[in-house]
């Protein structure tokens, strides 16, 4: 055991390292770029699910069991206020707009202004700034991200139009809020549903009146089951049913439809992984074979089999955890790039701790992998046959 | 095996007692003979040459002796211990504390300056630094090499390079020196060099060596030569006593 301790060790696996230098970069290089195109993926994955993540056990959503698509009538307001276990209720609907251009793309609600910002908390906005949006009917909420891509300042016109509604509406920003949490959506858009449903009675009377989705705050997450059973009861063999269900299996649904997509995006992380464990896995066991002839010598000289099995595996874990860790460096830098070009599709896109250790693990798990065919050969060889191999 | 010939277990006392010796090796399907009914004994202090022809089997008994391979069949004493018996991890510890190999192409590690080559087989014992470094720097004055301690395998010339694995195969004061072709590879000068060394090293610490070699001049150095061919060493050359086991 003295031998583990020794600098000699280190000595070795350092010079062997460098000993092919062009071989090393190019596998060190393989590696950086196979753990951070696997950090990048799963961070992309990872977008996608923050909205699920920050979502709060205390929220329910109904929506119209049909589909999404279809709105709830605000009538149903005041009975599902009615149901025991309901704290709060507030609704908000999807403007789905575009600001001057098709590229501007960014989630817009009208809500019910008064108690929708009181079950969001994680949406902070400084008092003044909340009283002046609640007191006009044009003003509008904008997270602290979406006003920094668009250069907005408080006061500012913004006129956006719906897709979805005859409607073309401008805004007064009047608050900027930031989220509580990292992982909290900077990049929403909320103005008066009223305001909205004003210009629908003018413009469109058969879409008014209608809400996109109620949002219910219960009292006790461990009621959150029986509340949504009872909301539901209500509606049932009414002319639209609801659906409800906690936000983070709403948001879960929501997911679901890019579930496909994301799937694929994590099939090609883990092909990425597969790649580079054939690439060091093929570079250790050639490096194995040329020093076969300096493993018989050292097992001549008395090492055991677990000595040569700790020169391989020490080299091997080496370069993966150094191209492991060149990779994630990298993803900080890379991500930063990805937020900014992607930013209306990925508004939360930061390299979470668990990446950083499943992709530190994962270089470790390659490392050991492509060591152990080189490492069982150099151990099993006999010396008379090591020897007679020239390297 | 051994069991069916006791009484021709026989001997004269030496640090190694060979008999009945046999190795054969696998090539595909076929079996090659290698060693056939090999007896050698070879005394404490001894300098033996091994000659004989190319294919004749005297790197494959020398390996035997260092305990790098083992016999299909036989005896192989060596100061009293039957080493093919031997685990494969005791083997190991064994050929640690009583072989120093000289390889015929030096096999040196070359990431290694020629401090750490000699330093090595140190490392699988306790001692401590300090005393290693006075150990590496004294087997190498001994053989000449002391103003290139810190230099690579690939900064020697052959010589050099098969004076540090010398240095390396004194260092543990092993109980013998096995020696295949060591001046194999060596220009005549340098091959003239090794040979002083060796039969310098061997007159002033009495250290089995047991060389193998196709120099004729190379083995005059020796005390003794034993001729192999086909991989036979007569029984009936050595005038035996019985040997205890
Ligand atoms: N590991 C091995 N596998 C198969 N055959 C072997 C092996 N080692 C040796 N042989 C064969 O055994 C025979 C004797 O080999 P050995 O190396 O002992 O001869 P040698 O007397 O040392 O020859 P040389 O003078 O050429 O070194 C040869 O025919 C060789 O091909
Ligand atoms: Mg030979």
């Amino acid at each position: 055991m003295v031998y583990l301790y020794n600098s000699m060790v280190f000595k070795i696996i350092y010079r062997n390292i460098l000993r092919h230098r062009l071989r090393t970069i190019l596998t060190v290089t393989g590696m950086a770029v196979a753990i951070l195109s696997f950090g990048l993926l799963r961070t992309v994955v990872g977008a996608w699910y923050a909205g699920v993540e920050g979502s709060s056990a205390y929220r329910l959503v109904t929506r119209n069991a049909v589909s999404l698509i279809f709105r709830l009538p605000l009538a149903y307001l005041s009975k599902i206020r009615a149901v025991p276990g309901v704290s709060a209720v507030s609704y908000s609907t999807w403007f789905g707009g575009i600001y001057i251009d098709e590229k501007n793309f960014f989630p817009q609600f009208a809500i019910e202004a008064r108690h929708y910002l009181d079950l969001y908390p994680e949406f902070i906005i400084p008092e003044e700034q909340k009283l002046a949006f609640l007191k006009e009917r044009q003003a509008a909420i904008a997270g602290r991200q979406l006003v920094e891509k668009y250069g907005w300042r408080l006061g500012d016109i913004i006129p956006i139009r719906s897709t979805h509604y005859p409607a073309n509406l401008e805004f007064v920003l009047r608050g900027i809020y930031t989220g509580v949490e990292k992982s909290t959506d900077e990049g929403r858009f909320f103005f008066h549903w009223d305001y909205l449903n004003e210009t629908l009675e003018k413009n469109a009377p058969n879409l008014a009146n209608h809400v996109g989705v109620y949002i219910i705050q219960v009292n006790d997450p461990d009621q959150a089951a029986l509340v949504a059973a009872q909301v539901d009861e209500l509606f049932k063999n009414s002319l639209a049913e609801t659906l409800t269900e906690t936000e983070k299996a709403f948001q879960l649904g929501f997911v679901a439809m890019t579930e496909a997509i994301l799937m694929s995006i994590q099939v090609v992380s883990f092909l990425v992984i597969g790649v580079i464990l054939v690439v060091l896995a093929n570079t250790m066991a050639m490096t194995a074979r040329e020093r076969m002839n300096e493993y018989a010598t050292l097992k001549t000289l008395g090492f055991q089999p677990w000595h040569l099995v700790g020169l391989i595996g020490g080299e091997s874990i080496a370069i993966a955890l150094i191209g492991g860790i060149i990779g994630l460096v990298l993803s900080f830098p890379a991500a930063q790039i990805f937020r900014s070009a992607l930013s209306q599709y990925f508004r939360i896109f930061h390299v979470s701790s668990v990446t950083l250790i499943v992709g530190l693990l994962t270089s470790l798990g390659v490392g050991v992998i492509s060591a152990i065919f080189p490492s069982w050969q150099a151990a099993r060889v006999s010396i008379a046959e090591g020897l007679r191999r020239i390297g | 095996m051994v069991d069916e010939y006791p009484e021709e277990i026989c001997g004269n006392g030496g640090l190694v007692e060979i008999r009945h010796l046999y190795k054969s090796y696998r090539r595909g399907s076929q079996t090659i003979p290698v060693l056939n009914d090999v007896c050698l004994s070879i005394q404490a202090g001894e300098f033996l040459a091994l000659m004989g022809p190319s294919g004749s089997g005297k790197s494959t008994l020398l390996n035997l002796i260092a305990g790098i391979d083992r016999p299909d069949e036989g005896i192989l004493l060596i100061d009293g211990i039957n080493i093919p018996t031997l685990s494969e991890a005791a083997l190991a510890v064994w050929r640690s504390r009583h072989v120093g190999f000289i390889f015929q192409f030096y096999n040196l590690i070359p990431v290694l300056t020629a401090f750490e080559n000699v330093e090595l087989p140190l490392l699988l014992t306790d001692l401590p630094k300090p005393e290693r470094r006075q150990h590496v720097e004294v087997a190498l004055s001994l053989v000449g090499l002391e103003d290139r301690m810190h230099h690579y395998p690939q900064q020697l010339s052959g010589g050099q390079q098969q004076r540090v694995a010398i240095a390396r195969a004194l260092i543990t004061d092993p109980t013998i020196i096995a020696a295949d072709e060591p001046t194999g590879d060596l220009d005549k000068v340098s091959a003239e060099e090794i040979m002083e060394l060796l039969s310098g090293l061997h007159q002033e610490f009495h250290k089995t060596i047991i060389m193998v070699t196709h120099d004729p001049r190379a083995a005059a150095k020796a005390h003794r030569i034993r001729h192999l061919d086909k991989g036979i060493l007569n029984c009936e050359d050595e005038d035996y006593k019985p040997l205890e086991l």
